[in-house]
């Protein structure tokens, strides 16, 4: 049940947050700060996550197989790999960690 | 093609978290902005409050208004498309439709887009979903890592400037010191107040102003 509130509450929250920008006029959010503040949001919340659901178990922090997951998905973001590439060593690199026994 | 692949990664990252495949399948035809989903199943799976996980959600996909607000200029649509069209605003729409060179290009450009990646990232996710199920240990896989892979890859082309890793480096030091000692959710939420220390330090540093786009 609490997970249905959550994709209901997600849902309607991030449809209206879509709606909102079709609505507004023209101008009402082009306030440069604003403007700086949305676009650096989804960069601390994105670097935030990566972190935490590479590092996090439950409420404690852990260096497991992931890690050399998202690390070699790193590497692969440096050499301007395709995303496809990018998740799918994440991927590979974690589950033979994980069948070597790290 | 990324997306589907990244509906794939959904759907297995999704029921790997425990939500049921209604629910996994739910989520991306209602939610259908892929890094809030991502966030919420990931905030699920850590056990947290229904309300936090979605707040987490919510504020990745703040970035659509502001899509849609470029959008609503170049496309001009009438205004009972608007709750329709509302729908579709999402990263890769308003990247292709922003790139046209006329109005009639652009609305062809997010309606085409629109319409294929929605209907995409539904199939995939289904897919991962009813594909996971099967696999079994999703962990054996190495399927866990696929969330944050997403997260990087969606994450890398946005560091452009010293502002942005800056952010991006405190988020992660906040996001991981306060996880061990806040409720589940909450401690992304924190991290989140990276964006606006960041943009207020830089209002104060000495000669920084207009140094970035």
């Amino acid at each position: 049940m609490t997970v249905w509130i959550a994709i209901a509450a997600t849902a309607v929250g991030c449809y209206l947050v879509k709606y909102v920008g079709l609505l507004i006029p023209a101008g009402a959010l082009e306030r440069p700060l604003v403007r700086q503040l949305a676009a650096l949001l989804p960069v601390a919340l994105l670097a935030a996550l990566t972190a935490q659901q590479t590092f996090g178990s439950g409420s404690s922090l852990v260096v497991d197989a992931r890690a050399a997951g998202i690390a070699a998905a790193a590497l692969a973001l440096l050499l301007r790999a395709p995303f496809l590439v990018v998740v799918g060593a994440a991927v590979a690199v974690t589950a033979g960690v994980r069948a070597l026994g790290g | 093609m990324a997306v589907g692949l990244s509906g794939f990664a959904f759907g297995v990252t999704s029921a790997g978290a425990g939500l049921t495949l209604l629910q996994t399948c739910a989520l991306s035809l209602l939610v259908f902005t892929g890094a809030s989903q991502f966030a919420l199943v990931g905030a699920i799976a850590a056990g947290g409050n229904p309300l936090t996980a979605a707040a987490g959600a919510f504020f990745l996909g703040v970035r659509n208004a502001f899509y849609g607000l470029r959008l609503s200029q170049v496309l001009a649509l009438p205004r009972f498309l608007r709750p329709l069209a509302a729908h579709w605003v999402i990263d890769e729409t308003a990247a292709v439709a922003l790139a046209q060179p006329d109005r009639r290009t652009a609305r062809l450009g997010f309606t085409v887009t629109g319409l294929t990646l929605y209907v995409l990232w539904n199939l995939t996710t289904l897919a991962g979903a009813a594909g996971a199920e099967a696999i079994g240990d999703t962990d054996a896989w190495g399927l866990d890592a696929a969330g944050p892979a997403v997260f990087l890859a969606l994450l890398a082309p946005m560091l452009r400037t010293a502002t942005e890793r800056a952010a991006a480096a405190l988020a992660v030091v906040l996001g991981l010191v306060f996880l061990p000692v806040l409720p589940a959710g909450v401690p992304v939420l924190v991290a989140a107040l990276a964006a606006p220390a960041v943009l207020w330090l830089k209002g104060r540093g000495p000669g920084t102003k207009g140094e970035d786009r």
